[in-house]
């Protein structure tokens, strides 16, 4: 790797590990105040206990070879990766940074009510047991969906269909939060809009770094990566103004997340058209489906699977239809390649029901082992996780010192 | 001695507690609270599909001052006059509560009565 690229890599690298506390102020907005260090410090330890998991066994599972389904423990702690390796090691570098944020997601849906010591421990065994395989599958040489020719640039399926489809898991065994009739205010707007702009400029790593080169490629994926998020927070945004009257920024922040997750799979693929389209398209679809989750019992307290579920499939199949062979050597639908989008479809359904049904299995054995379980006391969440998991408020109004 | 709270709009404020100084208050203090009155509460966002919930949480300030009984009058008709809205005032000025306060004692000297004010 030239020193043109490794600085970029290296660049884009530091712009991924942003995402995380991005993400954990965009999620710890939404919450009551009483929760916003546990919702942060979800977040914020994955980035602790998923670096570590990656450099020992992560990274070895989803690279390295093994079959088709999931690598070995050939790299264990990086055995055999030399020192000199630079293209190697930045890849590492690279990739763990995306196996950071994808648990970190996942919080969303279990916000407010989830027990912080089983949670590291879920980590732990999610990043091994869910990430790493479906990470081999789509990006590994010898991955079953890599080699069927499942188009994921950036980490649609792997990042956000994983984690949005885990989030419904984990919603679903952890039960709905106590005293959520009269619903849940955002308790601070400002820092939603702070998170989601932190997002929006990390994901410009994540997507225009994938291509693991400064070159053109990268330069389109940060273009239609900027261009999706601005349509998805702009047709959000205008949407939910019709429905209620209001310009609502915490609409326009979900928004761009929405258009940022649906570009993640295409950004290697589509042109500028494809990417307002798969924006817009973003933003409507997104706040559908925020719709509709609202009208079921399932409490995904944040509307993980809403926004990176749904937004990551209608990215991955959108990819299949706005795919220009000139940009990323495939043809999509438009371009009449209607095989394209078979794959995608393969690749989607695989994901949602690998993710789903390990991520029950973790989370039913984590609920009956003996000192574990899933949720907090009624007595904690009802104080705030705040309190009575950190020992830490997020805001010392008294100042009685 | 007269204790006059009165719950003003947060804007109102300082044109409020300047009348104050103006009569001849010798002191007051204010605090920012949430509540409701007839105004009713405040419609706010509570979920990202546009669903609202109304919260009794509309802002307000109450002004609180002690004063000598003959006083009375000129606070408070110095209080609306800072606190109305316009000539015609508006729901949600505000309200004024007065109390009758038994004494008043200085820390610093043990000192009560009137004369502390």
């Amino acid at each position: 790797m030239d020193s043109g690229n490794m600085a970029w890599m290296l660049t884009a690298s530091a712009l991924v590990l942003f995402m995380t506390p991005g993400l954990a102020f965009f999620y710890g907005g939404l919450v009551r105040a009483k929760n916003i260090v546990n919702t942060i410090m979800l977040s914020f330890i994955a980035m602790g206990v998923v670096s570590i998991v990656w450099v020992l066994w992560g990274y070895s599972l989803a690279f390295g070879p093994g079959g088709s389904f999931i690598g070995n423990f050939d790299h264990f702690a990086l055995n055999g990766i030399a020192a000199d390796d630079g293209e190697t090691l930045i890849f590492v570098v690279f990739q763990m940074m995306f196996a950071i944020i994808t648990p970190a997601l996942i919080t969303g849906a279990f916000a407010e009510r989830f027990k912080f010591s089983t949670y590291m421990i879920f980590l732990v065994l999610w990043v091994t047991l869910v990430y790493a395989p479906v990470c081999h599958w789509v990006w590994a040489a010898d991955g079953w969906l890599f080699e069927r020719g499942a188009l994921d640039f950036a980490g649609g399926t792997v990042v956000h269909i994983n984690a949005g489809i885990a989030a419904v898991a984990a919603a679903w065994l952890v039960g709905k939060r106590r005293n959520i009739d009269r619903g849940v205010e955002p308790h601070s707007v400002p820092f939603v809009v702070l998170g989601a702009g932190m997002l929006w400029f990390g994901w410009f790593g994540f997507n225009a770094g994938s291509g693991l080169a400064a070159n053109a490629l990268a330069a389109n994926a940060f273009l239609v990566t900027n261009v999706a998020a601005a349509s998805a927070a702009v047709s959000w945004t205008i949407i939910a103004q019709i429905k209620t009257g209001k310009f609502s920024a915490v609409g326009a922040a979900s928004g761009a997340v929405a258009g940022l997750v649906a570009i993640t799979p295409a950004s290697g693929f589509v042109d500028v058209v494809g990417a307002l389209a798969i924006g817009i398209g973003a933003g409507a679809i997104c706040y559908g489906a925020v719709l509709i989750r609202a009208k079921v019992s399932l409490d995904d307290a944040l509307e993980v699977f809403p926004v990176h579920g749904i937004g990551g499939i209608w990215g991955a199949l959108a990819t299949g239809i706005f795919a220009v062979e000139a940009i990323g050597g495939t043809a999509g639908l438009l371009e009449g390649n209607g095989a394209q989008m078979t794959e995608q479809f393969i690749a989607v359904i695989a994901t949602l029901i690998y993710s789903f049904i390990v991520s029950v299995i973790i989370l039913k054995v984590l609920d009956v082992i003996p000192g574990l379980g899933l949720r907090v006391s009624e007595k904690d969440e009802d104080a705030g996780l705040d309190i009575s998991l950190h020992g830490e408020r997020g805001y010392v109004h008294d100042g009685a010192d | 001695m007269i204790k006059i709270e009165a719950i003003v709009r947060p804007e109102k404020v300082n044109q409020v507690t300047a009348a104050l100084l103006d009569v001849g208050c010798g002191g007051f203090h204010y605090q920012n609270v949430t509540g409701q009155g007839r105004q009713q509460g405040v419609e706010v966002f509570t979920g990202r599909g546009g669903q609202t919930a109304t919260r009794a949480a509309m802002p307000k300030t109450i002004i609180t001052t002690v004063v000598q009984d003959d006083q009375q009058a000129t606070v408070v008709e110095a209080i609306i006059a800072a606190a109305k809205t316009g000539d015609e005032g508006a729901i949600g000025d505000g309200k004024i509560f007065i109390s009758s306060v038994s004494d008043a004692i200085r820390v610093r000297t043990n000192e009560s009565g009137e004369d502390v004010l």
